[in-house]
């Protein structure tokens, strides 16, 4: 199933919608921590160039906030190489990458506010789940205001009963709510997923994908998640674009593929079974 | 697991094992020799001698004070040369040319070249003295300078081992979310390579208070100035033989201490 554009969440609010009235909200306002997808979010511009090693990426294209974008391509497509580029992780040959009226591909990573989840969620693994989270906070201030700006993340992550753990002492589901709660709690005003579901346990990856669709619709902000899985596509994201080689070869809802796969690659991901 | 058991019950052909007890012997006899020939009785008034004690306390002093300007010193350069990764072939083999000569250069060779350096007719030292009125060889700041030159390349291989090792896409992680440069050192990559800190730290300790050619060649054998252990363990060898062994263990003792810190903690490989 897929999310349609312009969907509602309980309160009847379109995440990010920016006809909503101004919220005085600031991203790291300590008097409303733990209230993501609650300010107008920008959109993210992408149109950029790249080398990944032989492969040469190009790609253009925009996310609305609110409105999940999937990457999906084969392995060696540049998928995570796209959104480290994003991230500032990795430098462009060419063109831009905006965010809302922000041109961000001369900032550096630190300063673009781009949250990143990793492929297998990269927590710091000397730091207990509590300073993961407060990790951005931390950066900021004193380690006691840090965690105190980490606990409604915590909470509303899921977390409090693991926050003194060590991220070797949790479950795979446990790393995900925790990589993300520590991303967001940076307040980021774009989410990137890099393979979320591929380090999960095959068993628990359908529970885990209806727990990250809500997070990142509480989120509501422009998000692009990578994927191999027409399953994590449908469930996560309102439009799909294929990478190939470094080149997009089809962009549309996911429906909107199926009806009309552009490539033999399409046709075989479509058909194989997910999952 | 299967290769591991392969080679626990496989046998070795007998040249090899007996070779190998040759090289064993080789390594541990001498240190046999001298725990035997120790004369145990006399070793508490033979180390409580002034003479002794002062050397002890140089010996100490002068190895943290070289420790921790290594420390200070070596860690940047550890995480410049693990950075160097991706710079093209000759300045990064260079870097680690330069890192790796101090390793492996006889000690003496290091004094000599710090006295040209430094001496009080080099370019550095005549203008030091000429200035500042300050003479560097002979002194106790000549020990700590020598300590550093031979214990440096230790910590550094040491610390640039444990940055090797590390996930650096944590770093990455940390700026995605705000951390400048100097925070995701300080915050992710100091924390991460800390085991490595620890065992090069100690490694260099042992090594700057074992320090004996480049110490005797830079700084001399002044007592309380710059006679360390070593250098009172060789000169007693002339007079006190007795002095000279309770000297030598006093150092093997501190190196056991050492190794026994080390063990399986920082040592890979190691096992309990």
């Amino acid at each position: 199933m897929s999310v349609e554009p312009g969907s509602t969440d309980a309160a009847g609010r379109r995440p990010g919608d920016p006809s909503r009235p101004g919220d005085p909200s600031r991203p790291g306002d300590p008097s409303r921590p733990g209230d993501p997808g609650r300010r107008d979010r920008p959109g993210l511009r992408v149109d950029l160039a790249l080398s990944y090693g032989a492969t040469r990426i190009a790609a253009a294209f925009d996310v609305q906030p609110g409105h999940p974008l999937a990457i999906i391509g084969p392995n060696g497509a540049g998928k995570s190489s796209l959104l480290a580029a994003i991230a500032g992780l990795v430098p462009l040959d060419a063109g831009e990458v905006s965010i809302g009226s922000r041109r961000v591909d001369a900032l550096p990573s630190e300063r673009r506010r781009v949250g990143m989840v990793f492929q297998d969620y990269v927590l710091f693994p000397h730091l207990t789940v509590r300073d993961n989270v407060a990790f951005a906070a931390r950066m900021r201030g004193s380690r006691a205001s840090a965690r105190a700006v980490a606990q409604p993340w915590l909470e509303r992550y899921d977390l409090v009963t693991l926050a003194d753990r060590l991220p070797s002492e949790l479950s795979g589901g446990q790393r995900q709510r925790a990589a993300l709660a520590r991303a967001l709690a940076a307040e980021p005003d774009v989410l990137l997923l890099d393979e979320p579901m591929s380090a999960l346990d095959v068993e628990v990856r359908a529970e885990m994908r209806d727990e990250l669709a809500t997070h990142v619709r509480d989120f509501g902000g422009a998000t692009v998640l990578v994927t191999h899985s027409p399953a994590d596509a449908a469930r996560l994201a309102d439009s799909v674009l294929v990478l190939e080689g470094g080149r997009v070869t089809q962009r549309g809802t996911l429906d909107a593929i199926r009806a009309d796969p552009a490539t033999p690659y399409v046709r075989r991901m479509l058909a194989a079974s997910d999952d | 697991m299967a290769r591991a058991a392969a080679r626990s019950t496989g046998r070795l052909a007998w040249p090899i094992t007996a070779i190998a007890v040759v090289a064993l012997a080789v390594l541990v006899l001498p240190l046999v020799a001298l725990v035997v020939r120790a004369p145990w009785a006399e070793l508490p008034e033979l180390l409580a001698s002034s003479a002794v004690l002062e050397a002890l306390v140089l010996s100490f002093t002068t190895a943290v004070l070289a420790t921790a300007i290594c420390l200070v010193l070596g860690i940047p350069l550890a995480a410049l040369i693990a950075h160097a990764e991706s710079w093209p072939a000759i300045p990064r083999r260079l870097l680690r040319a330069a890192v790796t000569v101090p390793l492996v250069l006889p000690p003496v060779v290091g004094g000599i070249a710090l006295l040209m350096l430094l001496g009080r007719r080099s370019l550095i030292g005549q203008w030091l003295d000429e200035t500042f009125g300050v003479t560097i060889p002979f002194t106790t700041g000549a020990v700590v300078i020598a300590q550093v030159f031979v214990a440096l390349p230790f910590l550094v291989f040491a610390v640039e081992g444990a940055l090797r090792s590390s996930d650096r896409r944590t770093e990455l992680a940390a700026a995605t979310i705000g951390a400048s440069r100097w925070q995701v050192f300080r915050h992710v990559t100091l924390p991460l390579v800390a085991p490595g800190v620890a065992a090069g730290g100690v490694l260099c300790f042992t090594r700057a208070l074992g320090e004996f050619g480049a110490t005797i060649t830079f700084a001399g054998s002044l007592p309380g100035t710059t006679r360390t252990l070593p250098i009172a363990s060789y000169l007693a060898m002339q007079t006190d033989p007795d002095e000279a062994v309770a000297l030598a263990l006093l150092l093997l003792a501190v190196s056991v201490v050492v190794l026994l810190t080390l063990r399986d903690r920082w040592l890979p490989g190691a096992t309990a």
